[in-house]
């Protein structure tokens, strides 16, 4: 791409005409559609600022998405608006990470990838056994809304793509910052970066702690449009394997990568997957192998990774 | 004069192997001290049991605090920058952004955009000003050689550990490097060289240290320790020896 300014101004101004037209002329169906969209590209956006930016196989997006949804659900149940309720989530989701990945980011490879893992497990045991504070395995129910069911769709889509576009703009302000600068080498050497005087603990954890801040809004914001939650739905593991597959198939590391990643996955899933339910796991795992083997840098390969300097 | 660094008693452990025993020495700024020996003397562990990538016992003192037990990105921001035997360069970035790696992390640049220029001014110095904008992975070996020198170079460091950074180099390349390493001490850096090439090593150095089996064997001017009897012993070899005789 020659001129990146001029592509990325141009595809920003068409996704924001469409999200418009949806707005205008979509019905329920399509803003749902466009709901999930947008929260897939949240979703991957975040996990891009660890997984891609940084190397860091993070398999922790179920986790700290339901950490977002229970705080936001557990504020919204309290009586709190719902736009402060997702601010908490989000901040709660960012505390959390700042301490995990003080911890676990001591981690690397596959290593850091089963810790990860680990913490999903962990908070989903704690919010199924914290009754008094989650209701258990009975999940929470959350305050509905005096609102038509056409307003409510447009009223969350707005939300989530406000936080797509959102995490795309963290993702293209840390990508040109000093800190994408640092976590483009953590990536590539991280013993290196340390031996030029490069603090990686506290440049990871910084884009932990962002990544699952967005992780936590989208959680809490889905929580709100679905009205009920439960820790088998908003810790299931699958929301932390999506993320990367969107993300490697458009290429980790890039801003746009997570972006198109997304939207293709979200063809598949409508396509392919609704026709086939049966095997909708064996078409996953099908995928997840074949974007390692033989697209390690995602579809469009260097395309989208422009020569800085 | 103070010495810029001061190691005292530095020793190694991996297990059962003593990799470095008791070592002591020290440097002033501007000087430029051989490191040499045997293969698995150790050079390359007192390096990183100075810089702090593997634990020691003893003291380490740098410009003229306790470095001992320092995280190495500490240790590097403090002026003391080392460069890899086996190179280790970030693969997929440009060599200008390479160096500007170093310039930023270490401190000496505030912001990515004045790393960049003075990565700029460094790769000028080591000769890969034309390669600035090449990959990392398109680079010659000898090339990423100079790249790791610039690394260290954008850092403004006040002492550069150099492992090796001759290897592979040819004979036209290696006169080059002298010089750039020269002009480097002249500016007042500190310069302790890991080397294999007595040519390099006697043609450079003030003073030379002897490594073997994590021991000190020698310390002093190139020619003296040079003719050493327990140098030639461990490391240099009868007919090495009898050449350089002959060629004094």
């Amino acid at each position: 791409m020659r001129q990146p300014w001029a592509v990325g101004f141009a595809a920003g101004a068409a996704a924001l005409g469409a999200a418009l037209a949806l707005l205008y002329w979509g019905g329920t169906y399509e803003l749902r559609l466009g709901t999930i969209l947008a929260m897939y590209i949240a979703l991957a956006s975040g996990w891009n600022l660890i997984g891609g930016m940084a190397g860091y196989p993070s398999f922790a997006t179920a986790a700290f998405f339901g950490l977002g949804a229970y705080a936001g659900a557990l504020t919204q149940v309290k009586g709190v608006p719902m736009v402060f309720a997702w601010t908490f989530a989000a901040v709660v989701a960012g505390t959390v990470a700042l301490a995990i990945g003080w911890i676990v980011l001591r981690l690397r490879g596959h290593y850091f990838a089963i810790a990860s893992f680990a913490v999903v497990i962990v908070l989903r045991e704690i919010a199924t056994n914290w009754t008094d504070l989650t209701g258990g395995g009975m999940g929470v129910s959350l305050p509905m809304l005096q609102l038509s069911m056409l307003a409510q769709a447009r009223l969350f889509f707005s939300a989530q793509a406000v936080l797509a576009a959102l995490a795309v703009a963290i993702c293209l302000f840390v990508a040109y910052s000093k800190l994408g600068f640092a976590l483009g080498c953590i990536r590539q050497n991280e013993s290196a970066a340390g031996m030029l005087g490069l603090d990686a603990r506290r440049a990871k954890t910084a884009a932990f702690c962002i990544s699952s801040a967005i992780m936590g809004a989208a959680g809490a914001i889905y929580a709100s449009s679905i009205f009920y939650i439960d820790p088998s739905d908003v810790f299931d593991i699958l929301l932390s394997i999506k993320p990367i597959i969107m993300t490697m198939l458009g290429g980790g590391g890039t801003v746009a990568g997570p972006i198109l990643g997304a939207a293709l996955f979200m063809i598949l899933e409508q396509t392919v997957w609704a026709n086939f339910l049966s095997v909708h796991a064996a078409i996953l795992g099908a995928l997840v192998v074949v974007i390692a083997m033989f697209l390690p840098r995602g579809l469009f390969g260097r395309r989208l990774r422009p020569r800085l300097a | 004069m103070s010495a810029l660094l001061e190691v005292k008693h530095l020793t190694v452990r991996f297990g059962g192997l003593c990799a470095l025993n008791d070592l002591s020495l020290r440097a002033q700024p501007g000087e430029i001290l051989g490191l040499i020996g045997p293969n698995g003397a150790g050079k390359t562990t007192f390096i990183n049991a100075v810089t702090g990538a593997v634990k020691a016992t003893g003291s380490v003192n740098f410009n003229g605090r306790s470095i001992s037990g320092l995280q190495s990105f500490k240790i590097a921001r403090l002026g003391l920058a080392r460069t890899y035997q086996i190179v280790q360069p970030f693969p997929e970035m440009s060599a200008l952004d390479n160096v500007a790696a170093g310039a930023l992390f270490s401190g000496a640049a505030p912001s990515l955009v004045k790393a960049r220029e003075q990565a700029e001014a460094a790769l000028e110095r080591v000769g890969l000003d034309r390669e600035a904008h090449r990959f990392a992975e398109e680079l010659t070996l000898a090339q990423r050689k100079r790249l790791e020198v610039a690394k260290g170079l954008a850092s403004n460091p006040r002492m550069l550990l150099l492992d090796e950074v001759n290897a592979g180099l040819n004979a036209a390349e290696i006169n080059e490097a002298l010089q750039l390493i020269r002009s480097i001490a002249t500016a007042g850096v500190a310069i302790l060289l890991v080397e294999h090439l007595m040519r390099v090593v006697s043609g450079l150095c003030h003073r030379v240290v002897v490594l073997h089996h994590g021991r000190m064997i020698a310390d002093g001017e190139p020619a003296r320790v040079l003719a050493d009897e327990a140098v030639i012993e461990a490391y240099l070899g009868r007919r090495y020896a009898e050449r350089m005789t002959v060629a004094v």
